[in-house]
């Protein structure tokens, strides 16, 4: 299939006004081979139509050169691949630098512990000299406060400015306030001595917490980079080189950013398929697991699609390209996934209004902790104790795990349900699905495959089947019918001879005639034989009837002037369809078909796969409606369609779910879009669904308890009680913690796998 | 109570309520973003500690295009979110990262960073 014109996209530059726009339209549209161009002043483009045979980008950049602007050289693909390796880069970096700053610190914070301790020994402290340990310990904890811990004060700094506050404020102020106070203890003793208050140091408490959210921000680091793991995984499948023909039929590799719209591609068996295209010549089987999660490999042969990144099992194919870079289909598939994970979840909204407003509230609770335990305690302990508290509170407070409790969920369930071959759109329609309690289905090409099979192929008594159907096919294989093809797929899968034909005619409306092997065969509805003056046995005309009351629509066939069989031919269900529906109704959810059929055939398809509710006899424009009808039952309806007359009911459900196979303005209309055709995304999908709004509701129920029962426990509200108060050290602890546990929670989706 | 207390509790008071009115209740810096020759809405941010500018007010319906310098190598800015137009983008440190965008309604769209800490707002007129 040779495109007669090509479409290329330029990127603009110099254009000041409207004008410009207009010149480089017409300078372009006087090249000669340029059918159309259109330029847009807004977003700097010009989109071409030419004939490849007259014109090339090259001569189409040569005219925008001409008319006096430039063409800026898109590199797509190699700057995003560029742009991950630097932020990967960075980030390798960013561990290491981080991982350094928590040694230190811990190394540091082992040495100034036990030193910390001497005091619990009055027989060991005799022999020391308080100020000089005090001095030892005090130069011991400066490198942990300015080298491990400089980030946090640096940053709390910055925030500051901003009017901004985010958990390193809270651990700079904590820690700042411990390290001050010691650090005043330490240079005038005196001072605290006067007021009847000993001077005690809290450097172990400095050292301590910042190694132990450094260990947090470690752990964090490490477990957060596995969140986009499947993201990364996609892009890394794209295929580095591809084996382009010249036109002089050489073969040569050449990287994957110089391959070209209307190339040809030769795949080896065993290699990836480098981008989207055509097959020309050739078979085999393709892995498209990737893209689809379809297990089995997908047959291919001349005038089938191979996509870009899919795995070329057996045979050796030639294929034409139709699309690269970002238009690709693993493109847009990291780019959906992409924009899935940069969109907010409705569940989140309580999360980020608490986010916006709970370091600075935490501030003040802290402030207010400090005031209370300085006015109530007993003087000589006020200072110590209010100090203590006052950094316990600052540091469980910490609102890490709120802030990773969502987006770590969705990230990673976005990322798994690409794998499956369930593409979310946003975070939205991941948290609908769990709602969902009844799932429409759109019967054809859903249910069914949307295609005709042979269902049944009946003889005529004394009929050879082989023979007949040798004949059969040797009639339909002349024919372009969509029955016909069905025809010949059953032919095909029978494995019979292939016979040639002549003399074959097409009747139109009616069927076809052909000569086979001196035969006269004739293969149609009943008028094509009731015009040849063919009469039907009893026997057969009973079994057509019989494939009528089902729904079928029935092939008749003639040989020699008299009736020879009859071919069912009906829209056959998958294969994975009732299991699908069986697990989807196991689940507690209703499925409810809808159809343009009669309700005859509507009541046999539904029996067949065990679907109770069905709407029959539905028109296009009706199936909006349908939906409507359900939600007015107050139900949560997922809508699963694949066609262009799905598109509103798509969007009038609650959730739609697209089937791959479908159109893109199916696609474009569901919040969910199934890869490979089969029922079993839709259980993907729900299931998934459900798990990670699970997850999500775990994760944000530590996140809360955490921190409503940690502040005021770290206020010493259990004091006046139980005598309970929070060490800050413990509180360091636990923080590094919670944001840990509720990182490894949302890793847990990363083991979801479709039953 | 003593002086002490007394001093400790307005201090107390006066620093709760500065930072109360620090982070909730101060005026922002508002900036217009610049269209280029091409009709091309453009700001730059530079981000260290929070974004600024913080607010900015673009026009409806005009392609905009924030340029986000990242001046730190913090981890809390190191991703920033635009969760209405479903834009979520790594900011390497030191590198300019560009976010395009096409206000389609009149509003106010705020961006965060990853976990919603600094957080600046796209105000569409």
């Amino acid at each position: 299939m040779e495109p007669t014109t090509k479409t290329e996209t330029l990127d603009i530059e110099g254009m000041t006004c409207a004008s410009c726009a207009a010149f480089v339209e017409k300078s372009l549209t006087r090249t000669p081979g340029v059918q159309r161009a259109v330029v847009n002043f807004a977003t700097e483009k010009a989109t071409i139509d030419y004939v490849p045979t007259q014109a090339s980008p090259t001569s189409l950049k040569e005219a925008v050169v001409n008319a006096g602007y430039g063409v800026i050289e898109r590199v797509p693909d190699t700057s995003a691949a560029e742009r991950n390796a630097e932020i990967d880069r960075q980030k390798a970096l960013a561990y290491l630098k981080l991982k350094q700053r928590f040694w230190v610190a811990a190394g540091l914070a082992l040495l100034i512990m036990p030193l910390s301790m001497l005091m619990l020994w009055p027989a060991l402290m005799q022999q020391v000299n308080m100020q000089w340990l005090n001095y030892s310990l005090l130069l011991l904890t400066l490198p942990v406060l300015f080298y491990s811990g400089r980030e946090f004060y640096s940053s709390a700094w910055n925030g500051f400015k901003h009017r901004a506050a985010n958990m390193d404020t809270l651990i700079a102020v904590g820690t700042g306030a411990a390290f001050l106070y010691s650090l005043a203890a330490t240079i005038v003793p005196g001072f605290f001595m006067r007021r009847g208050i000993m001077p005690e140091v809290y450097y172990d408490t400095t050292a301590t917490i910042i190694a132990l959210i450094l260990l947090g921000k470690v752990l964090e680091l490490r477990a957060k980079t596995q969140t986009s793991a499947a993201i990364r995984a996609l892009i890394g499948l794209q295929a580095k080189t591809a084996c382009v023909v010249r036109p002089g039929g050489q073969e040569v590799d050449v990287p994957i950013e110089q391959v070209q719209l209307g190339d040809l591609i030769v795949v080896r068996p065993g290699e990836k398929v480098a981008t989207d295209g055509l097959v020309t010549e050739g078979h085999s089987a393709v892995d498209e697991a990737m893209l689809t999660g379809e297990s089995l490999p997908v047959d291919k042969k001349p005038g089938d699609a191979v996509f870009g990144a899919t795995l070329n099992k057996t045979g050796s194919f030639r294929f034409q390209v139709t699309k690269v870079g970002a238009d690709t289909m693993l493109a847009q598939i990291v780019k959906l996934v992409e924009d899935a994970q940069g969109s907010r979840a409705p569940i989140q909204r309580l999360a980020d209004k608490v986010s916006a407003i709970f370091v600075p509230t935490v501030v003040v609770i802290a402030i207010l902790t400090f005031v209370v335990w300085f006015d109530l305690a007993p003087v000589e302990a006020r200072l110590p104790l209010a100090l203590v508290n006052f950094v316990a509170v600052l540091i469980i407070a910490c609102p890490c795990a709120l802030g990773l409790a969502t987006p770590t969920a969705i990230m990673v369930a976005t990322g798994k349900g690409a794998e499956h071959g369930v593409l979310i759109r946003n975070a939205e329609a991941l948290e609908k699905a769990h709602q969902v309690n009844t799932v429409l289905l759109d019967k054809t090409g859903t249910i069914t495959r949307g295609e005709p099979a042979v269902t049944d192929f009946v003889p005529a008594a004394g009929q050879d089947a082989t023979a007949l159907l040798e004949l059969v096919a040797a009639v339909e294989r002349q024919s372009e019918h969509p029955l016909a093809e069905a025809v010949v797929r059953y032919a095909e899968t029978q494995q019979v001879a292939a016979l040639p034909a002549t003399a074959f005619r097409a009747v139109e409306g009616k069927g076809a005639v052909a000569t086979i092997s001196g035969q006269a065969v004739l293969v149609g509805n009943l008028r094509l034989l009731n015009e040849a003056g063919v009469r039907l046995t009893p026997a057969l005309e009973q079994q057509a009837q019989q494939l009528l009351a089902q729904a079928k629509t029935v092939l008749y066939v003639a040989t020699e002037g008299q009736a020879a069989g009859l071919i069912g031919v009906a829209d056959t269900v998958r294969e994975s369809s009732a299991a699908a529906i069986q697990r989807l109704q196991a689940m507690g959810i209703e499925v409810v078909m809808m159809t343009g059929d009669n309700p005859q055939t509507a009541a046999q398809v539904a029996g067949q796969v065990g679907i109770k509710r069905y709407f029959a006899e539905v028109l296009p424009q009706d199936k909006a409606s349908k939906v409507k009808e359900l939600q007015a039952e107050g139900r949560t309806v997922a809508m699963v369609g694949d066609g262009i007359n799905d598109a509103p009911a798509l969007a009038q459900a609650d959730i739609g779910l697209a089937m791959g196979a479908g159109t893109d303005v199916a696609m474009e209309a569901a919040g969910i879009t199934l890869m490979r055709s089969d029922l079993s995304g839709v259980v993907t999908a729900i299931e998934l669904s459900r798990q990670t709004i699970r997850t999500i509701k775990q994760n944000l129920f530590f996140a809360f308890i955490y921190n409503t029962l940690g502040i005021p426990v770290a206020a010493g509200l259990l004091y006046p009680f139980f005598g309970i108060l929070l060490s800050p050290m413990l509180a360091a602890g636990a923080m590094a913690l919670s944001s840990v546990s509720v990182l490894t929670n949302s890793l847990r989706l990363r083991s979801f796998s479709h039953r | 109570m003593d002086a002490p207390e007394i001093i400790v509790t307005l201090a107390g008071l006066a620093l709760a309520a500065f930072v109360v009115w620090y982070f909730f209740f101060s005026t922002r810096q508002v900036v217009s973003a610049v269209s280029s020759s091409g009709g091309v809405q453009e700001v730059a941010i530079n981000v260290k500690g929070g974004y600024t500018p913080d607010v900015i007010e673009v026009e409806c319906g005009k392609p905009v295009q924030l340029h986000f310098y990242r001046d730190e190598e913090n981890s809390c800015s190191e991703e920033v979110l635009f969760p209405d137009f479903s834009v979520r983008r790594e900011l390497p440190a030191f590198k300019t990262t560009l976010v395009e965008l096409l206000p389609e309604k009149v509003g106010t769209y705020a961006f965060t960073c990853g976990m919603g800490m600094l957080r600046g707002s796209l105000v569409v007129k």
